[in-house]
């Protein structure tokens, strides 16, 4: 697995049960640290950040991982207790939980220290060896896999749930669509209190969000469509969820409270806020405006928010422009339909040279028929290089698509064959993960 | 050649497209195309009254329980699709879709369903998932090898009525006497994802024969086919669960 959270704020190394002293802020009270915690979740986070030491100097890894594990072991209510006191924005949805909650966590710093599992950790372990890292911090950040939040919303109550959208994603490992729309909606029913922020635009998510009494919608539009030509809560026809749809059941699609645009997010009062990322694409402007929404409800100022979101440019190798095999490339993760569309919406904005790599294995899920329902057909005549296990299936696709294809043995390979200038790699799971770990190295 | 542009039926993809299900339509365009001869993917969604039964060829995916028994709610509406198989037209079933054409299914709930009854062929739940790489020996002449990607809890007998598309090699297919898939007539149902067509041009091109009812070309397969075909076709390696 990948590593785990390690906070790089400037603040880096302050102990536990400090009170962070903040500026305050217009809006709300100045957020708090942790409650002081009881002796027994003191010793399991001494404990666990003994064993992530030890982890770390034997070179298996971060430690990170395995300190929020026996923590949890230790003191099973380590998770509500070290939430305790806090403001914590979860973040779930099938694309861009890694990226969105590195743009909040930087986001909430404009404000106050916030912890975040910056690298993927994202089930109750990683959540506790994210706020274990620094119990004083009073804001926190954290992904978590869809069919957990669930579980997380049992032990505590978050003060913000961001719910991006849901597609399928390796069905033949996680359960279908429909199971999830209806775990996160129960986890949504645990948490009356929290403010959700929630994509209007996908109909599993407003299924999810939409009994729920403290939402705000952002609209972004969307790529994939193929996993919500159906009501989620009824299954009736929807046809064209572009446009407004209301369902005989009465689930229907909610106004947009954020509009996100070429070039900003535009507030519901008609304000906007442009944003000039780092990060490319209308993906990322979806996810910026997500992370401003959580910012504003935490009592952040805009302009200092958007000024961090901005200068992210990369989040866990995301869009992360590295070396590899002697030259500089672009690394972008896809990783199901949804993400493939995106990416290639995003490269065909730009002629870089494009290297696609495919695995199939167990992270990815074994079955690659999905590659056939990803338009490869947008990328036209232009040619690319294949890597990856899988290569020869996307190579069988491409030829169907009129996309002129040649496969490689390894990355290395496949690179050596571009062009001059800076490659795109798209990457699927495990394959961008290898790559992101060797550009490191 | 005058012909008028084949009609491809993509069945209920809003309820059984969950995996890549639509590459069997582009397979079969493509290969028309390819051919100089035109196409025209008919997209039968549930908001429709029925199948129509002028198409030229049918496709069915496959889809969780609750999307297969409202498929066969649907499909049995009208006769299109009984119609269509009565004159020969080729249908060609996937997954749940396999289990859809049968004569009944059993969903997680243990609740029997009865199928649409073009082939023979009763599912049952198995005891575990069959997940992984496929092989058989078709039992339909000339096409060979087949390989494909099974994703099933299903386990299926092909009754009197009906034959198996193949015999097991590698993998599981239905789950009984080595059989995969199930056919009567121009009724060809498998397990098979990847999509089948894709990694089977033969049997593409059998279903178009049937179709337009007259022999096709063939086509140079690219080399990158060969490879998949020999590579998905070696012994169970470390890609298996
Ligand atoms: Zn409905």
């Amino acid at each position: 697995m990948a590593e785990t959270t390690r906070d790089t704020g400037p603040e880096t190394g302050q102990r536990s049960q400090q009170r962070w002293q903040v500026v305050p802020a217009p809006v709300q009270p100045p957020p708090r640290g942790a409650h002081r915690l009881d002796l027994r979740t003191t010793i399991a986070i001494d404990l666990g950040r003994l064993a992530a030491t030890m982890s770390r100097r034997l070179g298996l890894g971060s430690g990170a991982m395995i300190g929020g594990r026996l923590a949890l072991a230790l003191q099973p209510q380590a998770l509500r207790r070290l939430a305790l006191g806090r403001r914590v924005v979860m973040v779930t949805g099938t694309n861009g939980k890694t990226t969105t909650t590195r743009m909040v966590a930087e986001a909430l710093r404009s404000r106050a220290p916030a912890v975040s599992n910056a690298t993927g950790a994202n089930m109750l372990d990683g959540h506790v060896a994210a706020l274990m890292t620094r119990p004083g911090a009073p804001f926190a950040a954290l992904e978590v896999d869809e069919l957990h939040l669930a579980q997380v919303t049992e032990q505590f109550e978050p003060a913000v749930i961001l719910l991006l959208n849901l597609s399928r994603d390796q069905l033949d490992r996680v359960g279908e669509i429909r199971t999830v729309a209806e775990s996160l909606r129960r986890a949504l029913a645990r948490a009356p209190g929290a403010h959700v922020i929630a994509n209007r635009d996908d109909p599993n998510i407003v299924f999810a969000a939409a009994d729920h009494p403290g939402v705000t919608w952002i609209s972004g539009g969307a790529r994939w469509k193929g996993d919500a030509l159906n009501c989620p809560r009824c299954g009736a026809f929807l046809g064209d969820a572009d446009g407004d749809w209301r369902c005989e059941c009465g689930l229907s699609r909610p106004e947009a409270d954020w509009t996100v645009t070429a070039d900003a997010a535009v507030a519901a009062d008609g304000t906007r806020y442009e944003l000039d990322l780092a990060l490319p694409g209308q993906v990322n402007r979806v996810n910026a405006t997500f992370a401003l929404a959580a910012a504003e409800r935490l009592g952040c100022d805009h302009g200092a928010a958007v000024q961090r979101i901005q200068q992210i440019s990369q989040a866990a190798g995301r869009y992360g422009t590295v070396r590899l095999a002697g030259r500089a490339v672009r690394l972008l993760l896809a990783k199901n339909p949804a993400s493939w569309l995106e990416m290639l919406d995003l490269v065909s904005a730009e002629q870089h040279p494009l290297v696609l790599v495919v695995n199939s294995r167990e992270a990815d899920g074994y079955d690659v028929s999905w590659l056939w329902d990803v338009d490869f057909e947008l990328l036209g005549g232009r040619p690319v290089r294949l890597a990856g296990d899988r290569a020869l299936d996307l190579a069988v696709r491409l030829h169907y698509a009129g996309v002129p294809a040649t496969v490689s043995a390894t990355v290395d390979d496949a690179l050596a064959g571009t062009e001059d200038g800076v490659p795109d790699i798209i990457a699927n799971y495990t394959a961008f993960r290898d790559l992101v770990a060797r550009s490191r190295s | 050649m005058m012909r008028d542009r084949v009609r491809l039926a993509l069945v209920l993809p809003d309820l059984l497209g969950t995996y890549g299900d639509r590459g069997n339509v582009i397979v079969l365009a493509q290969r028309l195309k390819w051919r100089n001869i035109d196409s025209e993917t008919v997209t039968v969604l549930s908001s429709w009254d029925a199948v129509p039964e002028s198409c030229d060829l049918y496709l069915v995916g496959g889809g969780e329980d609750v999307a297969q028994v409202a498929a066969v709610r649907f499909l049995r509406r009208g006769r299109g699709l009984r119609s269509a198989v009565d004159r020969g037209v080729p249908v060609l079933g996937v997954c749940g879709g396999l289990q859809v054409l049968g004569t009944s299914f059993v969903t997680g709930d243990g609740a029997r369903h009865e199928g649409l009854g073009l082939v023979d062929a009763d599912t049952e739940p198995g005891d575990g998932r069959a997940i992984g790489e496929v092989t058989t020996q078709s039992t339909l002449m000339g096409i060979g090898m087949l390989t494909g990607f099974e994703n099933h809890l299903g386990r299926t007998r092909v009754g009197a009525d009906s034959r198996p598309l193949g015999r097991v090699v590698r993998g599981i297919g239905n789950g009984h006497d080595s059989a995969e898939g199930v056919v009567r007539g121009h009724v060809v149902c498998t397990y098979m994802h990847g999509p089948v067509l894709a990694r089977n041009p033969r049997l593409a091109d059998l279903l178009l024969e049937w179709a337009i009812g007259e022999p096709l070309e063939p086509l140079p397969d690219p080399p990158e086919l060969r490879a998949l075909r020999a590579q998905r076709s070696k012994p169970p390696a470390r890609n298996r669960k």
